[in-house]
């Protein structure tokens, strides 16, 4: 299975929710959730590259966007 | 420094640095829980000399980044005057 | 000591005037997950830690200030030149009432800043295990402040603070497998 950051579950949907149901809803696994204690030698980025990234390490870029774009 | 716009070649030199330093920060705490990497302590090191290289060339041209005397000041006092982090 | 840099960890950007992401945004000056709340717990910590994680608790509480200003650099920009009128507009009247534009230390909702939100239990299992929870707590809030705002160029500052709190966490996560020291017994890496 390829890995993702972002986990899916499908909640129950009662007959009478009154806002339009979310079927499909989502949580984030970011990658530190299983790297382990990190090991010596990983790959970086550039200086540039690791200052928009917000890390130097390419095992610990965890990318976000709004889940609710693709909602509905 | 003066109230007018600053011009692009802070805004890049002061990116410059933000790189720099910022691969200084995160090779600093991968250090601090790798305290026996030499390949990240050479790295660090490097980084260090050029983190310095760089805060000099900004200085020359726009004024000290550090207080408490860890820069220079031109005269008059160079360090009290805009632009501040939050103002650029 | 400290040592003032004049000059922000990232170059914050915003768009537009926007006073109602400012008033989101203050969560995480003066909230219970915030950069404030963070660097002084961690700060707090180090006097009652093994010395083995006594730097990274030094570094990271560090840090956490500089997040402090990169937030107060986004609200401040955010507001600068803001009306009364825009600001009533933004719900930020209370606010004005009382702070004009003044920045200060209290949530999203306006509940202020409170020592409570900071714990130190003194046991260096149970302070960390705090610290890995508080650093989820800042990754979701960073989270549901992108799922609300709709400028661009915030998003990358909030991101690159997102992005932080990972990392920070991984290190927490170390110091827990350092004073644990399991990895002298079975070498994983």
């Amino acid at each position: 299975m390829a890995f993702t950051n972002r986990k899916t579950y499908t909640p129950f949907i009662g007959r009478y929710d009154p806002c339009q149901p979310i079927r499909v809803k989502t949580y984030e696994t970011p990658p530190h959730l299983y790297l382990g204690f990190q090991p010596p030698g990983l790959e970086q980025f550039s200086p540039k590259e690791a200052l928009k990234r917000g890390t130097l390490w390419k095992a610990l870029y965890s990318p976000y966007t709004s889940p609710y774009g693709d909602y509905r | 420094m003066t109230r007018e716009a600053l011009p692009e070649e802070f805004y890049q030199l002061m990116e410059d640095l933000q790189a720099v330093d910022f691969v200084l920060i995160e090779l600093n705490l991968y250090l601090d829980t790798h305290p026996e990497d030499l390949e990240a302590l050479k790295q660090f090191n490097t980084f260090a000399q050029q983190s310095q290289a760089l805060r000099r060339t900004f200085e020359e041209r726009f004024g000290p980044l550090l207080g408490g005397g860890k820069s220079f000041s031109t005269f008059p006092w160079a360090w009290k005057e805009p632009p501040w982090p939050w103002q650029i | 000591m400290w040592v003032y840099e004049k000059k922000l960890q990232y170059p914050v950007r915003v768009s537009q005037c926007n006073p109602r992401l400012a008033k989101f945004l203050i969560e995480q000056y003066g909230g219970a997950d915030g950069e404030l709340a963070a660097a002084l717990r961690y700060l707090n910590q180090r006097y009652t830690i093994p010395d083995k994680v006594i730097g990274l608790l030094t570094d990271i509480g560090t840090e956490e200030f500089a997040h402090l200003e990169m937030i107060a650099t986004m609200v401040y920009k955010l507001t600068k030149d803001a009306t009364p009128e825009q600001l009533k507009e933004a719900g930020l009247g209370a606010h004005y009432a009382d702070h004009d534009k003044a920045l200060f230390y209290h949530n999203a909702a306006g509940v202020p800043f409170t020592a409570t939100y900071i714990q130190a239990k003194g046991d260096p299992i149970a302070d960390l295990y705090e610290d890995i929870a508080a650093e989820e707590k800042a990754r979701a809030t960073y989270q549901w402040l992108i799922d609300m705002s709709d400028d661009p160029f915030l998003n990358e500052s909030l991101a690159f603070l997102r992005e932080r709190e990972v990392v920070h966490s991984q290190r927490f996560r170390e110091a827990v497998e350092i004073l644990k020291e399991a990895r002298e017994q079975k070498r994983f890496f």
